[in-house]
């Protein structure tokens, strides 16, 4: 390994991506090369930092100085003071909420408040090499569970940790391995699911693209722990750079011979494929994944049997969100005694949200659960832009619902969520500001839910498109008491009544901003028109 | 086993482990409304009209999915259930057209006597039409997608059942409807018209084409002599819409309506049933004496023929030239019944009434024309029927009994098993055991071959005793037969036969699940409860037939000695037997 001076990482995340960070880097190699510091200075394409805002990101180490908002036009300033000079461009440096420039992680609220687990190592490695994983411990939890542990001690390990799912239902980790590990069958499946339909969530994508190594170790480890052998990792279409750098991390992993038969010189033998979808949103459900990658239309199935009885191909399968697989590693190498240490009792470990909306700092944080709702948007988002007023904020995504301004020091974790009837789900955060109508917000939510809508069962495929047209009638002013009450009694039937959980949660939206903004909600009706004058 | 103890509305059932909650609360005398479930299908769980509480579950659960478990407390019939029911219906209601005083299933619709049951007396949503065009393309089965409720049954008959997949989920969320392939016509897919689909829909978005008017008026046309002729299945099937429970025979009230109805004569497929028996018995002979294409696979069923035309085209040499008997009788009704009465066979009208839409395809093809005309004019279902009798006002329960007209309406008992999977083979081997061996059979009873079973295989041993004239002991031939009903099923024997894994002889197919007892054309339900009874009403006006072997039928006799001289001679070949087209599937 030669060694350098320094070393510039570029952010390849596909955010950063769509600011162009690729000609950012192909520049920035040019020039030092023309520098003539080609041998001293290495540019290292990496995984998202999460500050998505401020892309392209750019950090120069040793110092780890984050430049923001790198164009093209600035690669020569770079070169020229910092690299050549050493001399900071402050022009380049973040403008925190102090006056003070913030130049390494530790200046930024935005890092210092994080805690990094599953993010690790996004932003710091190389995804596409496997040698900078393997420096930084990957796979050493996969060979002490391989060499040291029984599956059924793995598996008490990760019910021991309290993790539980990431990918929205939060379901007990442990006990999902343990059905799957209990339940008959000659051939056994391991899912990870990286579909990720939810509108404003990049999470697994931000994971699978920094550190796409960590999955394959996650899905190891559950392969071991269930007795599987073949593994499927369901990504969503569009994520392109995601697939690609999964698939050369599964060559890798396969070369390095920690996938395959014959695994680390032991007889277990498991090997990964990457299936990927069309991009339906119903097809992140974990029944219509396992649809899809049997060829089928991607439609939930009635449960039970659940997948952990009969799965893929009817046999035994394990489905897990990306994040939760994540954790495993840690969980597994660290022991659950140190993974309960962080977040709450009920709901250890961290939690990787999407920040989006009116924030100052939209992008990617970890943040330990249990975090108050106060502190991600305030001290870790950087507040509300502009000087508005918060006036809410839509956890869970879609199909979560909407936290009002009295509940802003509502800790962030999967209890505290349900009981003030919204959801974390898979750890979408839009945050509202007071120009905004609840009526019309509700209104975006369902139309996206009557589009996606799988068209299976009665209350969703026609539910959907109902209550949207109720809810163009209200927002248009035309609305009466009759149609609020159709509108309740519709809602709870999709509720009630629904095959999966998308049409379960549909109604959500509008159940809990009728809880909240029931004025808002009856202004409309009234003939006041809309408070917030966004409905025409 | 241990039963499960459940408590279904206060009341405890004990129940075996694996049963649904809907099968738990019919032993409990409750009766949960559904609509995508149907007794022979696969659980849907996807219209969401059965859906009960159950203690401890966050959300209703659908009744004919959910399994019980020990303890378990359900409650179907609370507040809660009953608003929740009501709104999903009216859901299904707000772009169903309510058009059922026009519609053909009218008072026979699950979704009417749901939304009846549910007390809905009107929609509170805001209603919209899609306004789908109607599909009659194929001139034997209409689909109309404005009325479907998704509910995918047919499209499980279609795929599962049949094999043929032509149904399919279309579309997504609100615009989800049931449909074809680039949305073409049913003429222009390899549907084979069986009608399994319309057996499986609950409304009235699949049924037959109509083809009433145009018999009504041939009846009222003075100049013109109509024929009519009713296929075994119907008259075991005919009662169950007209005041008879499911399973009676109807034979002699259903000729004494055909001849109120206005029919000049009232004749009967089963006469050219044992027809067929004669043709196809000598056909199979002498394939085997003259290393002919074996198996041979019976050709009565239209939509089998449909189905091997277009799926094993390179296999149609296995099926045997026989026309159906429908087809054998329209070529003599237009040719040998003229003569006798010296009529002019253009004046003659050929009605059929069958248990199956694929006939009405049939009657179309350009084959089906040996007598210079079209030989058979309209196919009615035996649901037309049904409603040509209603529309005429006869209560047939208070009408006489009456027999078919002569020539073409004497047939055995032989013949009317043809209605069900296995008859034409038991009807062929009563004749070809006899035929051969010379000897009569002990037991005319062929049990293996009965039964809704899909596949079911018999070997019969022949003593030829020709050979046994010079002091031998005979030639013993075993005749090995298979029989299936429903295209899957079919299908696993043609497999079988296209790899030779099995030394088969003689293969008998019907298109539909148990023979055409359970034809696209009959009433509805058509279940497998319903099959059997009509099945066994079939083997008992069998077992009530003076004469019971097709070779024995006297007109047979006659019709060979003065028309069409001997089996597979050169009238016969012109009249009775036919060839196939190869064709596509898409
Ligand atoms: C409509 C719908 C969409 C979903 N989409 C996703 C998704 O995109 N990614 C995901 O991990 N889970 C998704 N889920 C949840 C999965 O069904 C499943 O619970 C999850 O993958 C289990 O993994 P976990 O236990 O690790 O969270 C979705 C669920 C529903 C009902
Ligand atoms: S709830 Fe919606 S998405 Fe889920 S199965 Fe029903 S129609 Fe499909
Ligand atoms: S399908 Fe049923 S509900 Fe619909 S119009 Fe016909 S009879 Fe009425
Ligand atoms: S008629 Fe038969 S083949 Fe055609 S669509 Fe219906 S079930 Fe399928
Ligand atoms: S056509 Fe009939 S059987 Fe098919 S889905 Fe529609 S309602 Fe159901």
């Amino acid at each position: 390994m030669t060694l350098h001076r320094s070393h510039v990482l570029v952010c390849s995340g596909s955010n950063c991506a769509l600011h162009s960070s690729s000609f950012v880097k192909d520049r920035l190699t040019l020039e030092i090369s023309q520098a003539g510091l080609g041998d001293e200075i290495r540019v290292l394409e990496t995984g998202c930092f999460g500050l998505c805002a401020q892309g392209p990101i750019m950090v120069v180490y040793p110092e780890g100085i984050h430049y923001c908002k790198v164009g093209l036009e600035d690669i020569g300033e770079i070169v020229q003071e910092h690299l050549l000079k050493g001399r900071i461009v402050n022009r380049l440096l973040f403008k925190g909420t102090s006056d003070k420039n913030w130049m390494t992680k530790d200046d930024f609220d935005f890092y210092r408040k994080q805690e990094r687990v599953v993010l690790r190592n996004a932003g710091v490695i190389d995804p596409e090499n496997i040698e900078e994983s393997l420096v930084r411990g990957g796979y050493a939890a996969f060979g002490k569970a391989l060499s040291e542990m029984t599956p059924s001690q793995v598996i008490q390990e990760i019910t021991d940790s309290g993790l539980q799912g990431r990918g929205g239902a939060g379901f007990p980790t442990g006990r999902k391995w343990q059905f799957t590990q209990e339940a008959a069958g000659d051939k056994k499946y391991v899912v990870c699911n990286a579909d990720e339909g939810e509108p404003g969530t990049s999470k697994d994508r931000l994971i699978l693209e920094g550190d796409p190594h960590t999955i394959i170790e996650g899905m190891l480890i559950a392969g071991y722990a269930i007795g599987a052998t073949q593994g499927f990792v369901y990504i969503r279409g569009e994520y392109l750079l995601s697939i690609e750098r999964l698939q050369k991390a599964i060559n890798q992993a396969r070369e390095f011979g920690l996938l395959g038969k014959g695994i680390l010189g032991s007889d277990f033998e498991f090997d990964l494929e990457i299936r990927s979808g069309a991009g339906a949103y119903v097809c992140g459900e974990e029944t219509a994944l396992l649809n899809s990658i049997e060829g089928k239309r991607g439609e939930p199935r009635f449960k039970p049997p659940y997948p952990a009885v009969r799965g893929l191909w009817q046999k035994p399968t394990l489905i897990n969100n990306v994040e939760t697989l994540a954790n495993i590693g840690p969980i597994i190498q660290n022991g659950s005694d140190w993974f309960r240490q962080i977040g709450t009792p009920e709901c250890p470990g961290t939690k990787v949200f999407t920040l989006s909306g009116n924030i100052c700092n939209s992008g990617l944080i970890e943040v330990p659960m249990g975090m108050t709702l106060r502190e991600i948007i305030y001290d870790i988002g950087g507040g509300i832009p502009d000087g508005h007023q918060f006036k809410m904020a839509q956890t869970g995504g879609t199909s979560g619902g909407c936290i009002s301004a009295d509940l802003l020091d509502v800790p962030m974790d999967i209890p505290s969520l349900a009981k003030a009837g919204t959801a974390l789900g898979s750890g979408a955060l839009l945050v509202v500001d007071d120009r905004h109508c609840v009526v019309d917000l509700a209104k975006t939510f369902l139309r996206f839910f009557a589009h996606e809508s799988c068209g299976q069962c009665t209350p969703c495929r026609e539910g959907t498109t109902v209550l949207l047209r109720l809810m163009n009638k209200l927002a248009s002013g035309k609305g009466d008491a009759q149609d609020i009450t159709n509108l309740q009694r519709l809602s709870t039937t999709m509720q009630q009544a629904s095959l999966c959980g998308l049409g379960q949660t549909a109604p959500l939206p509008i159940l809990s901003a009728l809880t909240f903004f029931a004025d808002e909600f009856h202004a409309h009706l009234e003939g006041q028109g809309c408070p917030a004058g966004v409905c025409g | 086993m241990d039963l499960f103890q459940v408590t279904i509305d206060g009341q405890i059932v004990n129940v075996a482990p694996g049963t649904t909650i809907l099968q738990a609360a019919e032993d409990a005398g409750v009766k949960i409304p559904t609509l995508c479930h149907h007794p022979d299908q696969q659980v849907k769980a996807a219209c969401r009209v059965c859906v009960v509480e159950v203690e401890g579950s966050r959300v209703m659960q659908p009744a004919c999915a959910y399994p019980v478990y020990n303890g378990m407390v359900v409650h179907t019939n609370t507040m809660a259930v009953r608003e929740v029911r009501r709104t999903v219906l009216e859901l299904l209601l707000t772009h169903h057209p309510q058009d059922c005083l026009q519609c053909e299933r009218n008072l026979h619709c699950e979704l009417q006597t749901l939304t009846q049951e549910a007390g809905i007396r009107q929609v509170e949503f805001p209603q919209e039409l899609r306004n789908l065009p109607v599909d009659e393309s194929s001139g034997a089965v209409a689909r109309d997608p404005n009325k479907c409720i998704n509910c995918r049954r047919c499209i499980e008959a279609c795929g599962e059942l049949q094999g043929v997949d032509i149904l399919a989920s279309i579309n997504r969320g609100y615009d989800t409807v049931v449909g074809t392939g680039l949305n073409k016509s049913l003429a222009d897919l390899a549907c084979v018209l069986c009608g399994q689909c319309i057996q499986a829909c609950p409304v009235g978005a699949l049924r037959e084409v109509d083809h009433t008017q145009q018999v009504w008026d041939a009846l009222n046309d003075p100049d013109v002599h109509v024929v009519v002729q009713t296929a075994p299945a119907v008259r075991v099937a005919l009662g169950e819409e007209l005041g008879y429970p499911v399973g009676s025979g109807v034979t002699k009230k259903m000729t004494a309506a055909l001849r109120r109805l206005g029919f000049d004569k009232v004749f009967d497929t089963d006469f050219t049933a044992d027809l067929t028996i004669m043709e196809e018995g000598s056909e199979l002979l002498d394939r085997i004496k003259n290393g002919g294409t074996l198996p041979m696979i019976t050709s009565c069923s239209p939509g089998w023929i449909k189905y091997m035309e277009h799926y094993y085209p390179d296999m149609l040499d296995h099926l045997s030239t026989c026309k159906s008997p429908q087809q054998m009788f329209g070529a003599l009704a237009k040719t040998f019944y003229p003569q006798t009465q010296g009529m002019d066979p253009s004046k003659i009208f050929v009605v059929s009434v069958m248990p199956c839409t694929a006939k009405k395809y049939e009657a179309n093809r350009p084959e089906m024309r040996a007598s210079g005309y079209q030989d058979v004019d309209v196919v009615l279902t035996t649901r037309e029927l049904v409603h040509m009798i209603k529309q005429a006002g006869l209560n047939i329960t208070a009408l006489p009994d009456e027999e078919f007209d002569d020539p073409l309406g004497l047939s055995t008992g032989a013949g009317v098993i043809f209605g069900s999977t296995g008859g034409v083979m038991e009807a062929a081997l009563r004749t070809v055991y006899e035929i051969v061996t010379g000897d009569e059979l002990p037991s005319l009873d062929f049990e293996v071959v009965r039964g809704l079973e899909g596949t079911k295989r018999a070997s019969v041993e022949l003593i030829i005793p020709e050979a046994a004239a010079d002091g031998e002991v005979g030639t013993s031939l075993q005749v090995n037969v298979a029989v299936a009903s429903s295209l899957s099923e079919a299908k696993k024997l043609i497999e079988l036969v296209k790899t030779g894994q099995e030394e088969i002889h003689f293969i008998e197919i019907m298109c539909c699940p148990g023979g055409c007892i359970g034809g696209g054309g009959q009433p509805r339900p058509t279940t497998n409860q319903t099959r059997t009874a009509r099945m066994n009403a079939i083997y008992r006006e069998d077992a009530g037939m003076p004469i019971r072997k097709s070779h024995e039928n006297p007109a047979v006799a006659s019709l060979y000695a003065d028309f069409l001289g001997s089996p597979l001679g050169s009238v016969s070949h012109k009249l009775l037997h036919t060839h196939y087209t190869k064709r596509k599937v898409y």
